[in-house]
């Protein structure tokens, strides 16, 4: 589980986001909307270790993330990233196991228990059938899958995911969001993730949290309907939500 | 498994090429009296067949050995480290940094300088200036590509820095004496056989050096194929990778190029023939592959050097392109699909 403690987060001097007080609990896959430019982005990178905090504090299981080593930090929130990644000759077995990084050797070799965390990731997310398929063969789909695999592969507790569906068509979206949900279900993870999927998110995150104006407001999707927030959020023109059914019309 | 007999088959061929580049050179000699020096005898009415072998090709079987192995590592370090299947030594203009190192020196300083008390002079200078000068302009690249995003922004720097180091270069020879130029000129050719059997041990110690620290990264490096943010949440120190691919890439590029010249395309070409034969990313294989197709390449490229058999040679520098230019061609048409 994730807590944040009067977090306050940004680049340089300048604050995004001030005095977050929030947290995240295991087993849940919780969807962080908002407009771009919001914050989204920084938020995660600050969870992730790629940005000091600017102030307060990110308690990861108890620890401060700041005071942890790289080599503990990697084994605490694994991430899966916006950027494509492209490696040529690169299969989906080799992907995954980059995720066993953090506990190889010198050379990074991995161990029959390695290739046996890695068969298994693979199989959660369900593409043992591709395991053997050089990445640049993939969907867009199929390669957020193989992410998501090597981030279980890192067996840590938290998984930080940045737009995960962002390039994906429908189906793939849903699927993948599904297959998210699932897994934090399942594997008692805690699956953070940012997403302009809103109907999706509202529809299928066990919580939400909710960027705007420079605040940010986390329940589930009923609490936040009872609050309003998620009409305030919505509220725009050409848009109803159907606060009973937690869909949107779009006209 | 498959890999690994890969691997065998290239240590056979390198063992075969290092015969083969005892054996023949630019002058007809025998295969047994060949074998005869090798053994400590001495050819009757041919005392200097045994300085041509002994001093002469076995020392330039070595050092086109260990360029080969040297210029390949570097090639794949750069590529790596910058993402870019198109990186190398000399498309980058780290060799070109070296030549303005090496220009400095043989043109400008006409091979001596002095700091102080302490007198530097000949070769160990040149390596000294080379490496200055690949450094430089590594650490430039490095800085530049936090901010240049794009791989062909990245590429194009490379190019404009290889003009600008050019023309400095240009400026220089127009100043210097004749047997400054001449002596640039040779060396701008690239060539094995300038190590000698006395520098051989500096050049031996230092690539050795070089290559032995490159194995450390293979690790590191694994996990950069995915991108520096990848990299640090797998556990990677990004900054101390960065030095130590710094240091690696400037050490190797610079050793080669000040002890025989610029060759180019060795670097670039060598770790998509290391790919395209192991069908890998991993680098615990794709290092060793890359050393040892670096390694069989230059000395191909030696003993064709050593066709014309009318005691000259064809420039080192002549060969390498005609090599690297379709691999090249093959990785570009390639990443079009």
């Amino acid at each position: 589980m994730i807590e944040l403690q009067h977090l306050t987060v940004g680049y340089g001097e300048k604050a995004v986001l001030s005095d977050i007080n929030q947290s995240l609990n295991a087993g849940q896959m919780v969807c962080l909307l908002g407009a771009n430019g919001v914050g989204k982005s920084t938020i995660l990178r600050t969870l992730a270790g790629f940005l000091a905090p600017l102030s307060g504090k990110v308690l990861i299981e108890g620890r401060d993330l700041p005071s942890l080593s790289l080599s503990e930090r990697s084994q605490a929130v694994s991430v899966v990233l916006t950027e494509r990644v492209e490696v040529p000759y690169m299969k989906v077995i080799d992907l995954v196991g980059m995720g066993r990084s953090p506990y190889t050797g010198f050379f990074g070799k991995l161990s029959k228990e390695d290739n046996a965390i890695v068969d298994e990731a693979i199989e959660m997310v369900g593409i043992a059938n591709l395991a053997q398929r050089t990445i640049d063969t993939l969907s867009d789909g199929e390669r957020q899958k193989a992410l998501l695999a090597k981030a279980l592969a890192q067996q840590t507790p938290i998984i930080l995911l940045d737009e995960p569906t962002a390039f994906l068509d429908f189906h793939a979206k849903v699927s993948t969001l599904r297959l998210m949900l699932r897994l934090a279900h399942e594997t008692g993870k805690t699956i953070f993730l940012s997403t302009h999927d809103v109907e999706m998110a509202i529809q299928l995150s066990d919580a939400l949290w909710i960027v705007q104006e420079g605040k940010i407001q986390a329940g589930t999707t009923a609490s936040l309907t009872e609050s309003g927030t998620l009409q305030r959020f919505l509220h725009a023109e050409g848009i109803t939500y159907d606060t009973k059914e937690h869909t949107l019309k779009i006209t | 498994m498959k890999g690994k007999y890969k691997l065998q088959m290239l240590v056979v061929a390198l063992i075969v090429l290092s015969i083969a580049n005892v054996l023949w050179g630019s002058l007809d000699i025998p295969v047994k009296d060949v074998w005869q020096i090798l053994c400590g005898g001495e050819v009757e009415g041919h005392p200097a067949w045994s300085f041509i072998v002994l001093q002469g090709r076995v020392p330039q079987m070595l050092t086109a050995l260990l360029t080969g192995t040297a210029l390949g590592t570097c090639g794949l370090l750069l590529q790596t480290a910058f993402r870019n299947p198109l990186a190398g030594p000399s498309i980058l203009g780290i060799d070109s940094g070296a030549n303005l190192g090496v220009a400095i020196v043989l043109l400008l300083l006409g091979g001596t300088a002095s700091i102080g008390n302490l007198t530097l002079g000949g070769h160990l200078l040149v390596v000294v200036a080379a490496m200055a000068g690949a450094l430089a302009i590594m650490a430039l690249l490095m800085i530049l590509s936090r901010v240049l995003r794009s791989q062909v922004m990245l590429l194009i720097t490379g190019v404009i820095i290889s003009y600008v180091t050019g023309s400095v270069i240009q400026l220089l020879n127009y100043s210097a004496t004749e047997q400054g130029v001449f002596s640039f000129v040779i060396w701008g050719m690239g060539n094995f056989a300038s190590v000698g059997i006395e520098r051989l041990p500096v050049f031996c110690t230092l690539s050795c050096f070089g290559l032995l620290l490159a194995l450390l990264l293979i690790k590191p490096l694994d996990a950069l194929l995915l991108g520096n943010r990848y990299a640090e949440n797998l556990g990677i120190k990004i900054g101390q990778v960065r030095q130590m691919l710094l240091l690696v890439t400037g050490l190797l590029t610079a050793t080669t190029t000040a002890f025989c010249g610029p060759i180019s395309f060795i670097g670039l070409a060598v770790p998509h023939l290391a790919r395209l034969t192991l069908g890998t990313a991993w680098h615990r294989t794709l290092m060793p592959a890359t050393m040892l197709i670096g390694a069989n390449l230059a000395l191909a490229c030696n003993l064709l050097s050593t066709l014309p058999r009318d005691g000259s040679i064809i420039p080192i520098s002549v060969i390498t392109p005609l090599i690297g230019a379709p691999v090249i061609l093959h990785v570009i048409l390639k990443q079009k699909n």
